[in-house]
């Protein structure tokens, strides 16, 4: 078990993971709680408006490209019910101009995929540092 | 040849063919129209005129021949009312009488002679011997002595002497004596009278009797179809007081006019012939003259129809050739939006499948890293196996950005655009088909190059058909492909140069052209090198090549910068 693992709960980051890709939630979510972060699961749009109904997340990653509400619909929404929460944007289109379209509806960065994980973590930790 | 072809030049030929039919139709028709009518016109006129002059001429000359009789006739009639039987019964004064009328009117008079009532010639004054001759059974005497009329002037004849002559005899009556003056006039000068009347070569007069008879001589041999003389006979006494004119065609097909009046109260026809190309000569002149300008104007219009059609297909071929050019780069354009929306899917698709991939190889990465694993004796393989997934899955992005940096720029608006970078992609495009054909890319740019401002996907496709073109070329033997950049004054400079087989001299003038083409039938379309050829000049720049056969070929892409 490593040092970031042993974090109480408390200390640990509450990350709201949303993206239609089931195998990538699962896996970064894995990966991340091996480095502090709690991270919820969302597979779509209603999914994660419905975590965020019932616990307080310090930051959220959203895939931007999505069956059911795109995640810069989300984003908008988010935004409107906690704009202090920090929303990283992922995407796989790769288009920029997508992801462009997401800061300028409040998105703190965005990350192509397929992104390391130290770049995501990096991004993460920036993020926080921002908003306290 | 291939169908298009074939079916392009029966188009082009049937075009050809009709416009130039219409044409010269439009052009000709109403100049040999309105030629024609003038020329119809132009004949009836002329016909009109030389009717009318041979008329006046004819009528001139009987009138002329009748003045002549009358005043002959007047002659003997004076002598006869003047002298008795007895003093012109005397041969003396006979002479006296034919010498003065001799002095008088020349040689018209021939000899002079009394003839009693019974036909015996009383007294004769001339060069014949002929004194006491008996006309008793002469047609002429009997014809004299009928109460009908107290003259009487006969048709030619040879009568007792045996030369043509003809007579006027006077018939008078003193007491219970009738007796006869006869005058016997000079044929060779009344048939001046006629010859006289001449005109051109073949235009002549002669008189003929009521029988058809010669009562002058002919000049020229006359139709030997005598049917005009015998129709002009065949007049009642109202006819033979007009002018008639015919014109008649005789059995070898040449025609002639015939002028025909009658004289001698309708005993003599005075008839005047002219050959009908003589006659109208002028006119025939005047047509073969129109004839020939129309001919010239024709040969002249056909000619300029003939360039005008030559120049308007080759219009209109170039235009087609233009249009269709345009259509084949609007489907390349559109096939570079399709495969860019294709490209675009793809790499959407597969950045999902590879995150999850590269992500999984991180978790394995991650649990590898628990103390139960350290001491496993093929950890350094797997750590070099995790680390060659996260290797390719990076590569699978770079490659997947590619394919959505070329989506993004298949519009045809014009942009500022870094040539080096635009190539740069397209090597990368290019570079696993290079690998396979044994072809190596190598570009040496220019750096800091200015942008240029043209349609993005459009100078695309002018590279990545060079660049296909030459690995085209290069696909058995392999070879270098060598792409530089450069600025030349105002202007951004590409140079796509091969190591391939080379453009013989012989079609390297036409490989710019449409539909040339010289790779295999079902490879090329042809229209691939004019499209660039197209496309660069609407950027106002140039595309240059050159070739050496075994050496290799060089493209040379000339690109104005922005004015501003």
């Amino acid at each position: 078990m490593t040092e970031k693992e042993n974090l109480t709960p408390s200390t640990r980051i509450k990350l709201l993971l949303v993206d239609d890709e089931e195998g990538f939630v699962n896996v970064i979510a894995n990966r991340m709680s091996k480095r502090g972060i709690d991270a919820t699961k969302a597979l779509s749009g209603s999914d994660a408006l419905k975590a965020i109904r019932k616990q307080d997340f310090d930051l959220a990653v959203v895939d931007l490209k999505m069956q059911e509400m795109d995640g810069i619909e989300l984003l908008r929404i988010l935004k409107k019910m906690i704009p202090e929460m920090p929303v990283i944007v992922l995407t796989g289109h790769g288009s920029e101009r997508a992801a462009e379209d997401g800061m300028e509806y409040g998105a703190y960065d965005y990350l192509t995929k397929p992104c390391e994980m130290d770049e995501l973590m990096e991004k993460i930790h920036e993020a926080l540092a921002r908003g306290r | 040849m291939d169908n298009s072809i074939v079916e392009e030049i029966d188009h082009r030929a049937a075009l050809k063919k009709n416009v130039l039919l219409w044409s010269v139709c439009i052009a000709i028709t109403p100049m040999i129209l309105v030629s024609c009518i003038i020329l119809y016109q132009f004949r009836i006129s002329y016909h009109q005129r030389v009717n009318a002059h041979l008329e006046e001429l004819v009528a001139k000359h009987r009138q002329d021949i009748d003045t002549f009789l009358k005043e002959r006739l007047g002659n003997i009639q004076v002598l006869a009312g003047n002298f008795s039987f007895e003093n012109m019964s005397n041969e003396r004064f006979l002479q006296e009488r034919l010498n003065i009328l001799q002095q008088n009117y020349g040689p018209v008079f021939v000899d002079l002679g009394v003839i009693n009532f019974e036909g015996f010639q009383v007294a004769y004054a001339g060069p014949y011997k002929l004194k006491h001759a008996s006309y008793s059974d002469a047609d002429w005497f009997k014809k004299a002595m009928a109460n009908n009329s107290e003259y009487y002037k006969s048709d030619v004849f040879l009568g007792l002497r045996g030369v043509p002559h003809f007579i006027i005899a006077v018939r008078r009556t003193s007491g219970d004596k009738t007796w006869i003056v006869r005058a016997t006039i000079d044929f060779v000068y009344f048939n001046s009278l006629v010859e006289k009347i001449r005109i051109g070569e073949t235009g002549f007069a002669f008189i003929l009797n009521n029988e058809g008879k010669f009562q002058t001589h002919a000049v020229h041999d006359v139709a030997p179809d005598k049917s005009p003389y015998r129709d002009f006979l065949k007049y009642n006494n109202a006819e033979k007081k007009e002018i008639h004119i015919v014109e008649h065609a005789d059995a070898s097909g040449s025609t002639s006019l015939y002028v025909a009046s009658f004289l001698k109260h309708g005993d003599w026809m005075l008839v005047y012939q002219q050959k009908s190309s003589e006659a109208f000569a002028d006119y025939r002149r005047a047509v073969s003259i129109a004839i020939v300008i129309v001919i010239l104007g024709c040969v002249l219009i056909l000619s300029t129809a003939i360039i005008l059609t030559n120049k308007l297909v080759r219009l209109l071929t170039k235009i087609d050739r233009e249009k269709e050019m345009m259509n084949e780069q609007i489907v390349e354009t559109g096939k570079l939006a399709s495969i860019g929306e294709l490209a675009a899917g793809i790499a959407h698709e597969i950045n999902n499948p590879v995150a999850i991939m590269v992500g999984e190889a991180g978790w394995i990465e991650d649990l590898l890293e628990e103390e139960e694993f350290q001491a496993s004796e093929n950890m350094n393989e797997f750590k070099r196996a995790l680390k060659q997934i996260h290797i390719q899955g990076k590569r699978c992005k770079e490659i997947t950005h590619k394919l959505l940096s070329f989506a993004r720029k298949t519009g045809s608006r014009p942009q500022d655009i870094n040539v080096n970078e635009l190539i740069e992609e397209l090597v990368d495009l290019s570079a696993q088909r290079a690998k396979f054909s044994n072809v190596t890319i190598v570009t040496d740019f220019k750096e800091d190059m200015p942008s240029i401002c043209v349609s993005q996907s459009e100078l695309q496709q002018v590279f990545l058909n060079l660049i296909n073109n030459a690995l085209d070329a290069m696909e058995k033997d392999g070879g270098d492909i060598r792409i530089s950049t450069r600025t030349d004054g105002n202007r951004v400079v590409v140079v796509v140069a091969d190591t391939g087989p080379g453009i013989p001299s012989a079609v390297l003038n036409r490989i710019f052209d449409p539909f040339f083409t010289t790779k295999p039938v079902g490879k090329g379309t042809g229209l691939g090198l004019s499209i660039c050829y197209g496309i660069i000049k609407k950027m106002r720049g140039e595309i240059e090549v050159q070739s050496t056969v075994g050496v290799g070929t060089t493209f040379l892409v000339k690109i104005p910068l922005p004015e501003d």
